[in-house]
């Protein structure tokens, strides 16, 4: 089972002390954070992609990536999420794939449709169309990333015509995918269909909203042939705040939770922590609630946590991902193990997926049918 | 057997708005019967979920005791509706509770819409603010809509009586002659291929 962190790069002024960090400290800290896993011994870094203040995870997260890939040795890098409604797929085909040879194939990236609204216009979409989007622009990217030359037609972007993504995949095997939903069932059914991962944020929302989507989506994994239900790859967010003693861990989230955008004049962080997955803790309160996650979710794969909002300060944070690889990390991986049976399968890597690739013969590698140097042009005949 | 829930946004215990929901409740208890049908009612005082209301409206999901009376209304037969007047419109309580409900939680569902108010002159609130709300919401208003001036619980009762009486046999019709609504477990499945499809 894979354990990581996941962040949305929010820029939040501190409850306690009033201070705001800038958008550099934040970018900087971020950094700090994916190598503080790393070193921690997790096993992924996702990070989140925005266009709007008061967020500085980036608005194209392979640049945070291959950053990343230089800056670390094992950390598998995702996202959390990609925006597969506003973004052009040719340009997450690209860019995805270049991270992809950057880092060895340590990328993997996680679709979201955004729940902005105001961002959609920005980009000439409309979130009404959320969904609809969320599918073309995804069986686009899933083609590009398998086909050398795509033809194609759709509602959203211009046709491609003898369209070569490039570069293509590492080893001829796209990033692993995972599909990241509340509460859409359009989206479990999307993950299910092409048998990829998917992912609940499992924070915010009552784990019946999680055990819902997660069910539908380990049925439908089944109808559509890529195993049984319980072999489907399901990822999970959570987010806790762990002290020694459980009291001081109350006692110090309050404010942050008191005064967090997302929380902020709503229900008590006793009932929040009651209602939804949150945990404010000891580490072994923490080991028992993630625990507890499979008892509604089944075995699953991705464990991610969010450790780094709300205007917690950077060096609590880096406190919190020590806490979580020494005492919570090592005992879960433990326990999940053990529980897990055999059949069901690891998350996908790199090295799995290319593994898996071999035993069904490696298509031929083909140059594309294109001129090699320039592409087509405008004036080429284009009957490819 | 019906299942019938009975919003009621009086704030005072007892509240003249519980009392209009109280009298609607018998009429219908008999209106029902003489249909051959029983009646199991809830009735909801939302003034005691205030507070889980708008904790719904800021997390985005409702909790405890609210999460029962939103299954309970969706899985309802009818709903009778009684709100106050406020400012010379539905209260911001009751309007806030079905803010909160998930689209489609009422479609099809028939409901009696009821207020009280100081003066009689309100009494249009019920079809310039409820009305089209419940419209909006799709479900079924009854043709008749109840409003209970401070008048109508002194020398006006007689045709308050009339009124409650007229609205109740509606509703009674309705439910009576409705089908059981079909379960929401699988609302907004849509199979992959026709979402590809677009």
């Amino acid at each position: 089972m894979q354990f990581g962190i996941f962040t949305i790069g929010d820029v939040t002024t501190d409850p306690t002390t009033g201070r705001t960090p800038s958008e550099h400290e934040r970018i900087r800290a971020t950094v700090e954070l994916a190598k503080k896993a790393e070193e921690a011994d997790l096993d992924v870094f996702a990070t989140g992609e925005h266009h709007n203040p008061p967020f500085v995870a980036p608005g194209n997260p392979p640049i945070l990536m291959a950053y990343l890939a230089a800056a670390t040795e094992r950390l598998i890098l995702s996202t959390a999420t990609t925006l597969i409604t506003t973004n052009d797929p040719v340009r997450l085909a690209e860019d995805y794939a270049y991270v992809q040879h950057l880092s060895g194939g340590r990328v993997d990236l996680m679709m979201g449709r955004g729940n902005t609204g105001p961002v959609y216009p920005w980009f000439g979409k409309d979130i009404r169309d959320g969904i609809a989007l969320a599918v073309e622009n995804y069986a686009l990217l899933h083609q590009l990333w398998r086909e050398d030359v795509v033809t194609w037609e759709g509602r959203f972007r211009t046709p491609l015509h003898g369209f070569t993504a490039t570069p293509r995949p590492l080893d001829g095997v796209p990033p692993f995918v995972w599909h990241g939903s509340i509460r859409s069932p359009e989206i479990a059914e999307q993950a299910a269909y092409y048998g990829d991962g998917f992912f609940h944020n499992n924070i915010f929302w009552p784990s019946s909203h999680t055990r819902r989507m997660v069910d539908l989506y380990r049925r439908r994994f089944e109808h559509y042939g890529h195993g049984r239900a319980d072999q489907a790859i399901v990822g999970l967010g959570g987010q806790v705040f762990m002290r020694k003693n459980s009291q001081d861990a109350v006692r110090e989230f309050r404010p942050y939770f008191d005064h967090a955008p997302v929380y902020g004049g709503g229900p008590s962080l006793e009932e929040f922590t009651r209602e939804t997955p949150l945990t404010v803790g000891s580490p072994q309160q923490v080991i028992e609630r993630v625990l507890g996650f499979r008892e509604y979710v089944g075995d699953y794969q991705r464990q991610l946590f969010l450790m780094d909002h709300a205007g917690l300060p950077q060096k609590t944070v880096l406190e919190q991902i020590d806490m979580l690889g020494e005492e919570v990390v090592p005992v879960l991986r433990k326990e999940f193990a053990a529980l897990k049976p055999a059949h069901v399968p690891d998350a996908p890597t790199h090295a799995s997926l290319v593994a898996a690739r071999g035993a069904v013969a490696a298509p031929e590698r083909t140059e594309p049918s294109v001129d090699r140097w320039t592409g087509t042009r405008a004036e080429d005949d284009n009957k490819l | 057997m019906s299942r019938i829930v009975v919003i009621s946004g009086g704030l005072g215990t007892p509240s003249s708005t519980r009392v209009l929901a109280d009298d609607i409740l018998a009429h219908l208890r008999d209106d029902l019967a003489a249909r051959g049908e029983t009646l199991e009612e809830t009735v909801v005082e939302l003034r005691e979920l205030a507070h889980p209301v708008m904790d719904a409206m800021l997390t985005g999901f409702p909790t405890g005791e609210l999460a029962r009376v939103v299954d309970a209304v969706a899985e309802a037969d009818a709903l009778v509706v009684v709100s106050p007047t406020f400012s010379a419109s539905i209260s911001g309580l009751v309007k806030s509770f079905f803010d909160i409900l998930e689209p489609d939680t009422l479609a099809g569902t028939p409901v009696l819409l009821a207020a009280t108010g100081g003066t009689e002159r309100h009494s249009l609130m019920l079809e310039f603010a409820m009305r089209p709300l419940f419209s909006y919401l799709g479900a079924e208003p009854v043709r008749t809509a109840i409003f209970a001036a401070t008048a109508d619980f002194g020398a006006g009762s007689a045709a308050l009586r009339t009124r409650v009486a007229r609205g109740s046999a509606e509703l009674a019709d309705a439910v009576a002659g409705a089908g059981r609504r079909s379960s929401r477990e699988t609302a907004g499945f849509v199979d992959f291929q026709q979402l590809l499809a677009g």
